[in-house]
């Protein structure tokens, strides 16, 4: 793995911005557009949802995504599919080898538990932030609610498994500059949090930033690396394309 | 945090004061109530079947049992006694009280047409699935359920282990027959199961079979 991906040519480049620690947003974006996430501190941490633009009833799908190519966790080849069998987004470079898809995220009461309340009135924009939250806000702007919120990626941690099942939070995982490229398969509702992991073990509430950067990719071409990764990724990018005969 | 390594228990309940029994046949779905205080087990008669079963409040069925959130609050992945489901509220659902297979899988799904298409064959979207069953149950029920409610489920019976390199493995089943877990319901709740019908994956022997539910209730034990 390197350390950094290779700079994105400018005349490709839609927009950029960036995430703070613990704040959230969201877009509506078409096919063919890549995201670049990079990490702008060490231990980042991004959650993130997917819900088809078109009809939202149609949505990220964990349980699907991870039996259909056998992992627990993403790197480049992965393709996050929908519960309709569909390539939602794939995972087309990463200079990290692993992003954690288990969907833990941390909730008001956890994060009152652990780092301690911090709110607007003492605090001001300085308040601390719950990742569930976050995405709540941001789906309800589509009108979706709590029964919507599903399990998100949560890009650049790095969750292990022991042989009894307990989870390993991999400290230190991500580094200042590490960034992966996560392609739009499908008109998207993209969903983000940029609030800590909840089994990240600082006392101290300080999650990085995170940049985020649209860039004109073009869908999967024909040879596309996620295509072959898995023939489960190549079939459901193949669903895809029938979803958009145009 | 409970454990997560499997945990044998065996129930004192005995099965001829249940208030309810029925053997729900491969293949079919079951929508039911099971009120806070009762007891549900659920029974792999023959072995090696899956059970996919998702639980609502009865009385908000915005609130479902969450996988994530589960697995959040014990530390681990699996489910076995002593194991407390939580709703996406936080709040606990069920508690396994008794378990005699040990190991319940929480991230392998219910299989979909669709997502049947995608693991096999393009062609396999004709073939009976889980996810099916859920939809035909809801839409014959007033219980306002509805797709976006069909959340990550549990597998009761079914072995999907995390290796320590990332990767998801489909195991033979740590169940056999007559292999039983057995839930205490901490509210009242919708009992959402689809009895998997699932032929493309060696975890059932390529033979689904019967399971059985039995409820007791709070004065009944």
């Amino acid at each position: 793995m390197t350390a950094l991906l290779p700079a994105l040519p400018a005349a490709t480049l839609l927009w950029e911005e960036t995430v703070p620690g613990g704040c959230h947003w969201s877009w509506t974006l078409p096919r063919g557009v890549t995201l670049r996430l990079t990490a702008r501190g060490d231990g980042a941490n991004l959650s993130l949802v997917l819900y088809n633009a078109r009809q939202p009833l149609e949505r990220y799908n964990m349980p699907d995504s991870l039996k259909s190519q056998h992992t627990a966790h993403y790197t480049r080849g992965h393709v996050l599919m929908s519960d309709m069998g569909r390539a939602m987004a794939s995972i087309t470079a990463d200079s990290l080898g692993w992003h954690d898809p288990l969907g833990l995220l941390l909730d008001a009461g956890r994060l009152h538990d652990k780092y301690g309340e911090h709110a607007y009135q003492q605090h001001r924009n300085g308040m601390y932030r719950a990742g569930k939250d976050g995405l709540l806000i941001e789906i309800g702007k589509y009108g979706l609610t709590r029964r919507d919120l599903v399990a998100p990626v949560n890009f650049f941690s790095k969750v292990r498994v022991d042989g009894e099942g307990r989870f390993l939070f991999e400290a230190g995982h991500a580094r200042a500059g590490h960034a992966v490229d996560l392609r739009l398969d499908m008109d998207v509702i993209v969903a983000v949090s940029a609030a800590p992991h909840p089994l990240d073990p600082r006392p101290d509430y300080a999650p990085a930033a995170v940049g985020i950067s649209a860039w004109r990719s073009g869908p999967a071409a024909a040879d596309d690396y996620c295509r072959t990764f898995r023939a489960e990724g190549g079939r459901a990018l193949q669903l895809t394309d029938l979803y958009y005969p145009f | 945090m409970s454990a997560t390594a499997i945990c044998i228990q065996e129930s004192p309940l005995d099965p001829a004061r249940a208030i309810y029994s029925t053997v729900l046949p491969a293949g079919e779905p079951w929508l039911h109530e099971v009120k806070q205080g009762q007891t549900l087990r659920i029974v792999d008669l023959d072995g090696n079947q899956a059970a996919d079963v998702i639980f609502y409040n009865r009385h908000d069925t915005d609130e479902h049992y969450s996988a994530t959130d589960t697995i959040l609050q014990q530390g681990g992945l699996y489910l076995t006694t002593g194991s407390v489901l939580a709703s996406n509220e936080g709040r606990p659902m069920l508690t396994i009280v008794a378990d005699t297979c040990g190991r319940h899988d929480t991230i392998g799904g219910a299989c979909a047409a669709e997502s049947n298409m995608v693991r096999y064959a393009l062609n396999k979207k004709f073939m009976h699935s889980c996810r099916d069953n859920y939809l035909l149950a809801i839409q014959h029920s007033d219980s306002g359920l509805t797709k976006a409610d069909l959340v990550p489920n549990v597998n009761f019976f079914m072995n999907v282990p995390v290796t320590a390199d990332g990767d998801l493995k489909f195991d033979d089943g740590v169940s056999g027959p007559g292999k039983y877990v057995e839930l205490r319901a901490e509210m009242d709740l919708w009992v959402l199961v689809s009895n998997c019908p699932q032929l493309n994956n060696p975890c059932n022997a390529y033979n689904p079979t019967p399971v059985q539910f039995l409820i007791w209730d709070t004065a009944g034990q």
